[in-house]
């Protein structure tokens, strides 16, 4: 099969199951599109073909704006993601350059702790962190959820950029210690320039990660005005059993758009910044 | 690599007569510690102290907002003796392991497909990776949608092409809600195996293949023999990340099911959640929560430690 030549064979082991594999995948966006502009009486009939939008319709975008504080939550959201990236690619770049490029007691089980501390799944720290932050007095703050989020990025961008820094040859650092650079001179001149790459990989997954919170972000934010574009869309679009579809839809979409305009722009730092971790040797 | 400390210890001197501070940041453990500081300080006092106050919790009778009293490990005696438990037990074993294969297996396929040559294959591999960026609750919203009672799509394509006569409630049926979570983290994850495995397969060199094509190999015995064996590692290391994201999953069930109905699709995660956070039993949420621990430990100290040796 991988040696036939020619269309036939090429439609059956690229073609069609690249556009399987494309639909399968792409399938809920379009289902979200459409039902953002479907009008209600479209969208509750299940006698018509729902496939397509007949009447399309930015009611339901209206609406999000008009009745909900969705540009809130996206101020909100974007707020919070950009100020703990930024954050924990800082702590994470100075957590990382020592464990990748000095010899220091204690450097061994500094590692394995970042490691584990990487692994370690919010799910086990929920619970104490919602009674630290109340007793902090930081509930329904954005506060809470900014010094939250970067336990999740810190080591994550600690572990990506450490590959990135052993990369830098010695020789390009000892060059230039020799010149009289200090070790900070020899860290910000020579090693970080070189390893821009790694920063924007870590900083592009550390912006999605904190746009895809949604644990912290349910616990702690309970008023409308301080909270995030998920969490608004889960509790205030749906009250009770009233399910407000289009609405939801149109949240979900706007909601998506920040991440996925950033990722288009960067896909080849986030695919890089994905496989790091697991494609080293 | 002998000669290195030597250059370090007789330069440094000779360059600028140094002060205190600037004496010690040359040094290579002061440097590294002042560099550490800040980060391993903040991960010490939200993660790990988090993590012992957490054990603490769960030996204690604590509603919110009220002191708690010290139970030992009474906590766990109740949970172990609640049938809930384990039924949240099973069917979180349940999420991970069917998941786990699906994805791996989906993966590896989109992965095979895409490490071939056509055209636009980097904008499809772009595409085919939405599913994992997307803030995971706005997506599922859609699923929810998919799977609605009565205008579900995919109950529409079922009925129309004459498959059944009648509609599924996908998430009122104990069975087709647990596969309904099981689709959603399916789709969700497949395009993380798929890009993962496809950044391994091109570092095979096509030269290897050229030579089992000529030694008579056959297809399947080029996959078993020469693609298996290089992208193993990182099979078991994605495998490895993404067990333990599943078996901690929250956003796909707490969204789609709240573990409902009846408990058939109540995981770990969404249990301890509605015991600590919704009930306001913090002991109790907290006791469930590091029920996971044990086999959630045994994947953190085998990841951790094939990641240390891979590196």
């Amino acid at each position: 099969m991988i040696d036939g030549r020619g269309w036939g064979s090429r439609i059956l082991r690229i073609y069609l199951p690249v556009m399987g594999f494309l639909v399968l995948m792409l399938f809920p966006f379009y289902w979200m599109l459409i039902a953002s502009i479907k009008p209600n009486r479209e969208l509750y009939n299940a006698k018509i073909m729902p496939l397509i939008v007949y009447q399309p319709t930015l009611k339901h975008y209206y609406d999000l704006f008009a009745d909900t504080n969705f540009l809130l939550w996206t101020y909100n959201t974007m707020l919070v993601a950009v100020i703990t990236t930024a954050v924990s690619l800082v702590l994470g770049a100075m957590i990382a350059y020592p464990l990748a490029r000095m010899n220091f007691p204690g450097a061994a089980i500094v590692a394995v702790g970042v490691a584990a501390t990487y692994l370690v799944p919010q799910p086990l720290l929920f619970i104490p962190m919602a009674d630290i932050i109340n007793k902090l007095e930081l509930g329904n703050t954005l506060s809470a959820v900014m010094l939250t989020y970067p336990t999740l990025l810190i080591p994550f961008c600690a572990w990506l950029l450490m590959g990135y820094f052993k990369s830098v040859p010695r020789e390009l650092e000892e060059a230039a210690r020799i010149d009289g650079a200090s070790r900070f001179q020899a860290m910000w001149r020579v090693v970080l320039p070189l390893t821009v790459p790694g920063l924007l990989s870590a900083g592009i997954f550390a912006f999605t990660l904190a746009q895809n919170e949604f644990l912290y972000a349910l616990i702690f934010l309970a008023k409308s005005e301080v909270r995030t574009v998920p969490v608004g869309a889960i509790t205030e679009l749906i009250r009770g059993d009233v399910f407000y579809w289009g609405q939801l839809m149109a949240a979900a979409l706007l909601g998506s758009i920040p991440v996925a305009v950033i990722y288009s722009f960067f896909v080849d730092y986030y695919v890089a910044g994905l496989t790091a971790g697991s494609v080293k040797s | 690599m002998a000669v290195r400390p030597d250059l370090v210890a007789r330069s440094a001197p000779v360059a600028v007569r140094p002060r205190l501070l600037h004496g010690a940041l040359e040094r290579e453990g002061a440097f590294s510690w002042i560099m550490l500081a800040p980060g391993v300080l903040f991960l010490l006092a939200f993660v790990a102290y988090p993590l012992f106050y957490g054990v603490w919790l769960s030996l204690q009778d604590r509603p919110v907002a009220k002191p708690g009293v010290f139970i030992g490990l009474g906590n766990f005696v109740t949970l172990a003796h609640d049938g809930v438990f384990w039924q949240v037990a099973r069917n979180s074993f349940v999420y991970t392991i069917v998941t786990t294969v699906l994805k791996l297996l989906g993966g590896l396929a989109m992965a095979l497909v895409i490490n071939q040559h056509f055209r636009g294959r980097s904008l499809v591999r772009a595409f085919l990776l939405l599913p994992f960026i997307v803030p995971t609750i706005l997506s599922t919203v859609a699923w929810m949608w998919i799977f609605d009672p009565t205008f579900s799509v995919i109950n529409w394509v079922l009925v129309n092409t004459g498959v059944v006569s009648g509609g599924f409630s996908w998430l009122g049926n104990k069975t087709l809600a647990m596969v309904a979570i099981i689709i959603v983290n399916t789709w969700r994850g497949i395009p993380f195996y798929g890009i993962t495995l496809l950044a391994g397969l091109q570092t095979i060199s096509p030269e290897l293949y050229e030579a089992a094509a000529i030694d008579g190999a056959s297809i399947r015995q080029r996959f078993l023999y020469v693609t298996l064996p290089i992208i193993k590692p990182i099979l078991i290391i994605v495998t490895m990340f993404s067990v333990i994201f599943t078996f901690s999953d929250f956003q796909i069930v707490y969204a789609l099911t709240h573990g409902g109905p009846a408990n058939a699709t109540q995981v770990f995660v969404t249990y301890a959640f509605d015991l600590g956070m919704s009930g306001g039993q913090l002991g109790m949420g907290a006791a469930a929560a590091l029920a996971m621990l044990p086999a959630l430990a045994v994947m953190i100290v085998a990841l951790t430690l094939y990641l240390r040796r891979q590196s």
